[in-house]
């Protein structure tokens, strides 16, 4: 664990209000570099507006965020690109008629120059995509292969490996395996365990209590808008999550009758 | 699928190996690039006789590709982009009278009022992408009402200014300028008249032009053709903006999130649209001296068929310039040609539609190929 470092990023009593919609009352949240920082909550809880704000495609109605140490106001999602947190959303990932090549490569495309103008490095582009692919257990046809005929998993360790190459230091994955089968959830679960390894640190979006605790360091519980608290691993079990994630009392009621298998 | 199911042991076993056949079918151009063999093959076999094939037939069907061209290029990048302009037709017939009025009713230099026009009509093809992005309605439905908005006002303001449809005497006030050249004038003479000189291509036998040859050179209007085309397959294909064309139109919000500044890009395409518009009607009004409130009808059309027959989505994110090209090329040899091998001319229609519907569906078939979608 690494809780004597410096937290990278530090969201303090995040408030987020759409119009009468209180999405988020005051969320408070900090993650160190190179742990997995678990984020659980029921639909509706407010983990993607929560996420959302720390990407910087909303702006907080009320509350701070410290990035490094420093007081950050993104505008845009570009400025948060730019700091270092890059987002991987579940089925926003990546545009399946594109290579995926292109795909690595979109926004941030290698250049050369040639009399003057600037064109697309295809050659650097190809031989980067399929290093890093590889790197991630990923054997392409060709970098030309079009992203389409990838798997669910694959398709977002892609985009992870993307972010990762492009200097992410907080990375936030938005339910990445919730969509996936059985196997490609393990893919995903080890390579956010080899992403983390390297330092990086990892906002792990989810509402399956297995897969949080399969990776996870510390835990979070968002409900209705408001954080009921952030606990170690090792220091609470899986029902007491999932207890916390449902509010109590009804999913109890209902997990006897279902024997406990929810 | 295939049943050519042999694998690599190195790669993914589920992931079927491609033959090289399947491979070319994905490359958007391959539709452009067979039916272009089989049009050549058809009018060399039915009107070989008729002319076709001299170098005035060869201009007659070229110069025609290559207006089909000029703006097929345009559609081909916004349709990549994601975006259709069914206003195209309509800006023609606007830019067209632009140019008139300005030079001819109100005496303006040509150069001025080209230049003007070139910038009116990039401002409002800015303005309609703006406000396909604003509102975030469909494309279609926007560029419908330019259509119409166009098309009204070219006439309205032919008839309240001069009460006439047609404005002619382009030819007399252009005379002399340094840009109506650009768009009127014809390269390489010297060469043609040399060629016709030495008998290798014909030449006028009498009259006033005797000796000259009947083809004189090369018109700007295939010069401004082959560059666009050029010009586009480069940008698409070759450059960051080109990567960013692909994104914006195979999924706008995922490049967003990754920084592709989507909205830039699908205006940039719309201006870029109406420019090609405005050389289309630049060309037109230099070439016949005159500009007509109805010209331009169903160029629109006309442009998305030779952009899908060249092998793009119409949803977006996927085609090539190359391809766009070889379908204005099909378009023009089949429209002439039908002329050419004596065929009743209104059958050209029917042809439209036909290869319209079979590249449509070889086009989804073909996406189906590349994303694994059922």
């Amino acid at each position: 664990m690494t809780t004597e470092h410096a937290p990278i990023i530090q969201m303090k009593n995040i408030e987020k209000h759409f119009g009468a919609v209180i999405a988020l009352a005051g969320v408070s949240l900090d993650v160190m570099p190179g742990e997995c920082h678990c984020l659980l909550g029921d639909n509706g809880a407010g983990k993607s507006t929560f996420i959302k704000t720390m990407s910087g495609v909303h702006k907080p109605t009320k509350g701070e965020i410290f990035f490094e140490g420093k007081p950050m106001h993104f505008d845009r999602p570009r400025d948060a690109i730019s700091a270092g947190i890059a987002t991987v959303y579940q089925d926003l990932a990546m545009i399946p008629l594109m290579s995926v090549a292109r795909n690595f490569f979109m926004g941030n495309e290698p250049t050369k120059r040639i009399a003057g103008m600037n064109f697309f490095d295809h050659k650097h582009a190809n031989e980067v995509t399929m290093a890093e692919m590889k790197k991630m257990g990923i054997n392409l046809r060709g970098p030309d292969q079009a992203v389409g005929t990838l798997s669910g998993g694959e398709r977002q360790t892609v985009a992870i490996a993307r972010a990762v190459h492009f200097g992410a230091k907080v990375l936030i994955l938005d339910e990445p395996t919730s969509a996936l089968g059985v196997r490609q959830t393990s893919n995903v679960l080890a390579t956010v365990d080899r992403v983390r390894k390297k330092g990086i640190a990892v906002v792990f979006i989810t509402h399956n209590v297995r897969h949080a605790l399969a990776v996870g360091d510390r835990f979070t519980v968002l409900n209705r808008g408001l954080t009921l608290g952030t606990s170690q691993r090792g220091m609470i079990t899986p029902e007491e999550l999932q207890d916390l994630m449902a509010g109590g009392q009804e999913l109890a009621t209902l997990e006897g009758s279902l024997g406990g298998t929810v | 699928m295939s049943d050519n199911t042999k694998t690599k042991p190195s790669s993914d076993e589920r992931v079927k190996e491609m033959s090289g056949f399947r491979k070319s079918l994905i490359r958007p151009e391959l539709g452009g690039i067979a039916g272009t063999f089989l049009v050549f093959f058809f009018f060399f076999l039915t009107a070989r006789d008729s002319g076709m094939f001299s170098p005035a037939g060869v201009m007659n069907w070229s110069v025609v590709s290559a207006q089909f061209a000029i703006i097929a290029v345009g559609a081909c990048l916004l349709m990549i982009a994601g975006e259709f302009d069914l206003s195209v037709g309509s800006m023609i017939g606007f830019a067209g009278m632009s140019i008139a009025l300005l030079s001819v009713s109100l005496g303006w230099p040509v150069w001025l009022a080209i230049i003007t026009t070139f910038v009116l009509c990039m401002a409002i093809g800015a303005f309609s992408g703006w406000l396909v992005i604003k509102t975030g309605l469909p494309s279609f439905i926007v560029t419908l009402a330019f259509l119409f908005i166009l098309r009204g006002l070219t006439i309205f303001a032919a008839i309240a200014t001069t009460r006439k449809t047609i404005i002619g005497g382009v030819r007399d006030v252009a005379e002399g300028d340094w840009l109506a050249p650009f768009f009127g004038g014809k390269i390489f003479t010297g060469f043609f008249q040399w060629m016709g000189d030495n008998g290798w291509i014909e030449t006028f036998s009498r009259g006033t032009r005797e000796g000259q040859p009947v083809v004189e050179g090369i018109p700007m209007l295939i010069v401004w053709a082959i560059a666009l085309v050029i010009f586009g397959h480069i940008i698409l294909t070759k450059t960051r903006f080109g990567n960013w064309i692909f994104a914006s139109g195979g999924d706008a919000q995922s490049a967003r999130y990754t920084g592709v500044p989507v909205n830039r890009v699908k205006i940039i395409m719309f201006m870029f649209t109406a420019f090609t518009a405005v050389v289309f009607a630049t060309s037109q009004v230099m070439e016949f001296g005159s500009a007509g409130a109805d010209r331009g009808l169903l160029k629109e059309f006309e442009a998305i068929i030779s952009v899908v027959i060249g092998g793009a989505l119409l949803t977006g994110g996927y085609g090539s310039v190359i391809g766009a090209a070889l379908g204005a090329l099909i378009f023009g040899v089949v429209q002439q040609g039908l002329f050419f091998a004596g065929v009743e001319s209104s059958l050209f229609r029917v042809f439209l539609g036909v290869i319209l519907l079979l590249a449509v569906i070889l086009n989804t078939y073909i996406r189906r190929m590349i994303t694994g979608e059922k």
